[in-house]
């Protein structure tokens, strides 16, 4: 298994932007840890040779299914908002985003 | 214990029929019994009064000569499926208030054959876990020696459960690296993970899609068989949902083992198994030879790699298909200043630390730099993987595993992470494979727990699965009314 | 120094050095489909927020993608367009960000594995001359909902009608190398999806869109940091845009700063760019193929099937049109701009003296139609009324001069020129004796004129011409009061 820590305090802190997670400061060690623990493990995989090998992203046999292109969904306005935390006049509301 | 909680799905449907005892009887005798067992925290939602309506429906069917292939049986549901007009929540804080507007595809698959929805059953929080220790409303705990406070294994722990504690006579979940063989396994039940695309994955959470696949939890493999029957099928609605023709299941059961090739990977007598679960599959093995099987040593070399691309491929997926869960559409929301204060208040409050971990983990093996070294490398072994699997085939017609290295252990005891993972390792490659896999008990401990074994088949082959499950199932004489399940 | 007046456009002269800048487009063309690129949900504009959303649309819990056949072919028959390889294997893949209007937190889009490969357009640029530019590829994808800013004081709302219609990214090559040719490019670009019909082109409801990357460099030299320009919808703010930015990096250059590659919005109020607020946000967005999908493999026959059906494109139609009709290139490419105008050209002129009907349309027609505020489809004049216009004019029946009088007319109420010209009883007159007539009492009352004429006076010539034209109110046939009027006067 690989020693090497691969996730320290600020590695932590640019994948937990990147998900949109707040990470409490008492868990952090922890994470860290148990994080660097799991990248060890799957460390493994570079001892197969993968040489030619095609990856495989899909174990499904049949081609990419396609659909008409006909208009049988939408206008369910209310069932699009009824479990929205906030709204205004059918709109999903956030805090105001500034570009 | 009512006498009606002691029949399975034919015996149930023939006892409606001949008017023994009406659908309502018996849906009350599960939801009383859901009463007795709540010790177990196995129902995040009972429907009692809906269920009393199906069963109301149920009763004119089979007055009217109308009753379908489910007609009158109570389902426990594993709350991953989106259940219409019923909070259906992942077992996560994040999806705490969510009340869907639609039905699973699979759901609704057994409520149009008159099948009776109980209610929602826990399991791990986004179905990632082994143990039913991350959900977010408490464990639930093993119908077997409950006095010990034992897991019954995950993520579809509460379907396992509520099976094995007569909670619900059929239950469903989902399997992603072994989420209902190795509760099935736990709980002394039958669990079956069809083929990838065999169920339809429309209207259930998505953990990892590649990888998710529904399936029954059952008393036995005929109730197996009628359930998967129901489920199956191709749905336009899902672009990774089969073609492939569901065949009656059921007309397999009957068949034996004679004159089938029965493969015995070396690989999966791995270190740290326990003697008894090897002495299990020893005993299975006799079984199969009894019944004119030929049993053939195979090797599955990549076996022991195949974790490493489970941790890998999943996290990665999850950490995509739950960027959904932000507080703006449904489910929880935490306010913040700006946006991305909401969203990232809202994501650490309403997820749970082993969600936490595998979105971190899915996020970095995804991020620049480490694509190419974890998961473009953990597909090229996900393809050597299943090209084993292929070669294997070749030889032999099924394989026979172990279901899980240990058997049940106690709520709280696993503290290691990798550890914990490690019960996952003779269901992940089958789930990696897309192919088929079941669960079937055998044995009890000398603690009396549980040991299952896993019969694994080429894709599309269930009905084959059956076949040889049922050779099991009848040899072993499994009794899960026996001493130590809970009364 | 070099003089301010010898600097081509795309050039900018700084304190030190000369510069040109370096252009790439990306741009975004929605499909006009029926339905979204992966649900069911209409793609047009939605009357009302969220009514045109699925729950696939919204990123409900479980909710899966099925893609739109018909998207798939509208990339295909673009990319024949573009005159593009059509990849037969191409994979879509989930660009993971988060942002308000993007409920899955994710884009279906296509990274590694676009649909359509390379391909040129050709464009001419400011000389005039013909132009190559390069296509680096064309990928279908997701477009986004919309956030409203300016509803709330404290609030955005978010509105997902447009979250999922299907989107052609159109990435050319840095080859472009002043505003105008990014102009002309993207005019290109969007008459030539508006032939195939696979996009409508209506830049002001954004249904085409334009990314630009801008960099500058001393003449020659390697290519600069670029930034890019997010989301314009005019050719004049794109025109805008580029130059602002590359006189922007060229003062920063010659005060010798560096360049940050960002992303920068475009002030329509100001003429400015600036960077965007969350640009410490450093990108990743860990693309990977969408599990929900499985990749798209092609057909030869489908490609081939597709390409053989594809309509005549501009270039192919202007060329034919200068030949068939004899009409000057100018004619040819105002004509092509449109395919309805070039259709509307093709009936109008058939039988009739092509140059003659380019003249009437161009002139006459668009200038009307642009006073009257009319959109071209709308217009009162079907090409074959134009077409009996001009036959009328070719046949003598109505002089030019009285054509426009018609086609007055024509325009107020949409009647034939035959019939408003006998209505009007403007038919040219072509009898000898009433022209004679006609002239004869012009030289009665001008006497005094025609003596002047006579004693060598010969400009007065024009001034018989145009009483006689007077007295016959405009119908007299010009030619034969010409003839007419010189043999009258020996
Ligand atoms: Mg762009
Ligand atoms: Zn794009």
């Amino acid at each position: 298994m690989n020693n090497e820590n691969k996730i320290n305090s600020s590695s932590l802190a640019k994948l937990a932007r990147l998900a949109r997670l707040e990470i409490n400061k008492d868990s952090e060690d922890n994470l860290i840890k148990d994080l660097n623990e799991i990248i060890g493990f799957i460390d493994q995989l570079n001892e197969v040779n993968t040489d030619n090998v095609h990856p495989l992203s899909s174990v499904t046999g049949h081609e990419l299914p396609l659909r008409k292109d006909e208009v049988i969904d939408g206008d369910i306005n209310e069932k699009i908002l009824e479990n929205a935390p906030e709204q205004i006049s059918g709109y999903f509301v956030v805090p105001k985003v500034v570009e | 214990m009512s006498e009606l909680l002691r029949l399975n799905v034919s015996q149930v449907l023939e006892g409606i029929r001949k008017k023994e005892f009406s659908a309502v009887e018996l849906t009350r005798c599960y939801l009383d019994r859901i009463e007795k067992t709540k010790v177990l925290n196995m129902y995040l939602e009972v429907s009692a009064d809906r269920a009393i309506k199906m069963a109301q429906i149920a009763d004119e069917k089979y007055k009217n000569n109308t009753a379908r292939l489910l007609e009158g049986i109570p389902i426990g549901v594993k709350d991953m499926f989106c259940t219409e007009s019923i909070k259906t929540t992942a077992s996560s804080k994040i999806l705490e208030n969510f009340v869907p507007t639609y039905e699973s595809t699979v759901s609704k698959k057994l409520w149009e054959e008159g099948a009776i929805n109980l209610g929602k059953l826990s399991c791990d929080e986004f179905a990632m876990g082994s143990s039913n220790e991350t959900a977010a409303k408490g464990n639930v705990i093993n119908p077997w020696r409950s006095e010990e406070k034992r897991s019954p294994g995950g993520s579809s722990g509460g379907s396992a459960a509520a099976v094995a504690s007569k909670s619900a006579l059929c239950a469903i979940g989902t399997d992603t690296g072994g989420s209902i063989r190795q509760p099935a396994a736990f709980c002394g039940i039958v669990g079956m993970k069809p083929t990838y695309g065999r169920c339809s994955r429309w209207g259930i959470i998505a953990f990892a899609s590649s990888l998710d696949q529904a399936g029954p939890l059952t008393r036995n493999i005929s109730d197996s068989a009628t359930m998967l029957k129901v489920m199956a099928g191709h749905d336009p609605k899902d672009s990774t949902s089969s073609l492939e023709n569901v065949p009656n299941f059921n007309d397999f059961l009957d068949k034996g083992v004679k004159g089938l090739k029965i493969g015995i990977p070396k690989e999966y007598d791995r270190k740290g198994i326990s003697e008894e679960i090897l002495k299990s599959k020893e005993k299975v093995i006799d079984f199969f030879k009894q019944n004119g099987a030929e049993i053939v040593n195979v090797s599955l070399p990549l076996t022991k790699y195949a974790l490493s691309v489970y941790y890998i491929v999943a996290p990665a997926e999850a950490s995509s298909n739950l960027a959904r869960y932000d507080g703006v559409r449904y489910g929880l929301r935490v306010d913040g200043d700006s946006l991305d204060i909401m969203y990232e208040k809202t994501r650490g409050v309403g997820f749970g630390d082993e969600v936490k971990r595998r979105i971190m983990i899915g996020t970095y093996v995804l991020s620049s730099g480490y694509y190419d070294a974890y998961y473009l490398k953990a597909q090229k072994v996900r393809r050597l993987i299943k090209n084993e699997f292929d070669e294997v085939f070749k030889k032999v017609n099924y394989i026979l595993t172990p279901t899980t290295p240990t058997t049940s252990f106690k709520l709280g005891s696993t503290q290691d992470l990798l550890t914990m993972y490690l019960n996952d390792v003779f269901t992940v490659p089958a789930s990696l494979a897309g192919i088929p896999g079941i669960s079937v008990p055998v044995d009890l401990d000398k603690n009396g727990l549980p040991i299952g074994v896993q019969i694994l088949g080429k894709p599309f082959d269930e009905g084959g699965i059956f076949q040889v499950g049922k050779v099991i199932e009848d040899s072993a004489n499994f009794d899960l009314f026996s001493e130590g399940s809970y009364k | 120094m070099r003089d301010k007046n010898n600097i081509k456009p795309g050039q900018i002269q700084g304190q030190k050095n000369l510069w040109e800048m370096v252009i790439g487009l990306e741009i975004h063309a929605q499909i006009s489909s029926n339905s979204k690129l992966f649900s069911g949900a209409s793609a047009q504009f939605g009357k009302q927020a969220n009514e045109n959303v699925s729950l696939v649309d919204a990123a409900m819990p479980g909710m899966l993608p099925v893609i739109n056949e018909y998207c798939i072919k509208q990339a295909i028959k673009s990319g024949h367009a573009l005159n593009a390889k059509i990849n037969k294997f191409s994979v879509f893949d989930r660009k993971n960000y988060f942002y308000a209007d993007l409920p899955q937190g994710y884009q279906i889009s296509q990274y590694k594995s676009p649909i359509v490969g390379q391909g040129s357009i050709k464009i001419n640029d400011f000389e005039n001359n013909e132009k190559i530019v390069g296509i680096e590829r064309l990928h279908l994808e997701q477009d986004a909902g919309k956030s409203l800013h300016d509803q709330h004081p404290s609030k955005s709302f978010i509105d997902l009608n447009r979250t999922g219609v299907a989107l052609m990214e159109i990435v050319s090559k840095p080859d472009l190398r002043s505003p105008e040719e990014a102009a002309s490019y993207v005019k290109k670009i969007r008459s030539i999806l508006r032939y195939v019909r696979s996009c409508d082109g209506n830049m002001e409801e954004g249904s085409l869109r334009a990314d630009c990357n801008v960099s500058v460099r001393r003449l020659g030299e390697e290519f600069g940091t670029r930034c890019e320009i997010k989301n314009l919808n005019s050719t004049k703010f794109i025109t805008q845009a580029i130059q602002y930015e590359a006189e922007r990096q060229v003062e920063i250059l010659e005060e010798g700063g560096k360049i940050n590659q960002e992303t920068r919005l475009f002030d329509t109020s100001t003429g400015q760019t600036r960077s965007m607020r969350n640009k410490e946000d450093a990108h990743d967005y860990r693309y990977f193929p969408d599990p929900d999908l499985l990749p798209l493999e092609l057909e030869e026959t489908l490609i081939n099937k597709i390409k053989d059906e594809l309509p005549e494109l501009p270039d192919k139609l202007s060329e034919r049109l200068i030949n068939e009709y004899k009409i000057t290139p100018y004619d040819a490419a105002v004509i092509v701009e449109e395919r309805e105008f070039a259709d509307y050209y093709e009936i109008a002129a058939q039988d009739r003296d092509g140059k003659l009907v380019a003249n009437w349309m161009i002139t006459e027609l668009f200038g009307a139609i642009k006073k009257e505020n009319l959109s071209f489809n709308d217009n009162p004049v079907p090409p074959q009324n134009l077409n009996e216009l001009v036959f009328l004019i070719e046949n003598n029946t109505i002089s030019g001069k009285i054509a426009k009088e018609v086609f007055l007319q024509m325009m107020k109420t949409s009647k034939k020129p035959k019939d408003i010209v006998k209505e009007k009883g403007l038919e040219q007159v072509t009898d000898d004796s009433v022209i004679e007539g006609y002239i004869d009492s012009v030289i009665n009352d001008n006497r005094d004129k025609v003596e002047e004429y006579l004693n060598g006076k010969d400009k007065l010539f024009g001034f018989f011409v145009g009483q006689v034209m007077k007295v016959s109110q405009g119908k007299a046939n010009p030619n034969l009061v010409n003839q007419l009027l010189k043999s009258k006067l020996k």
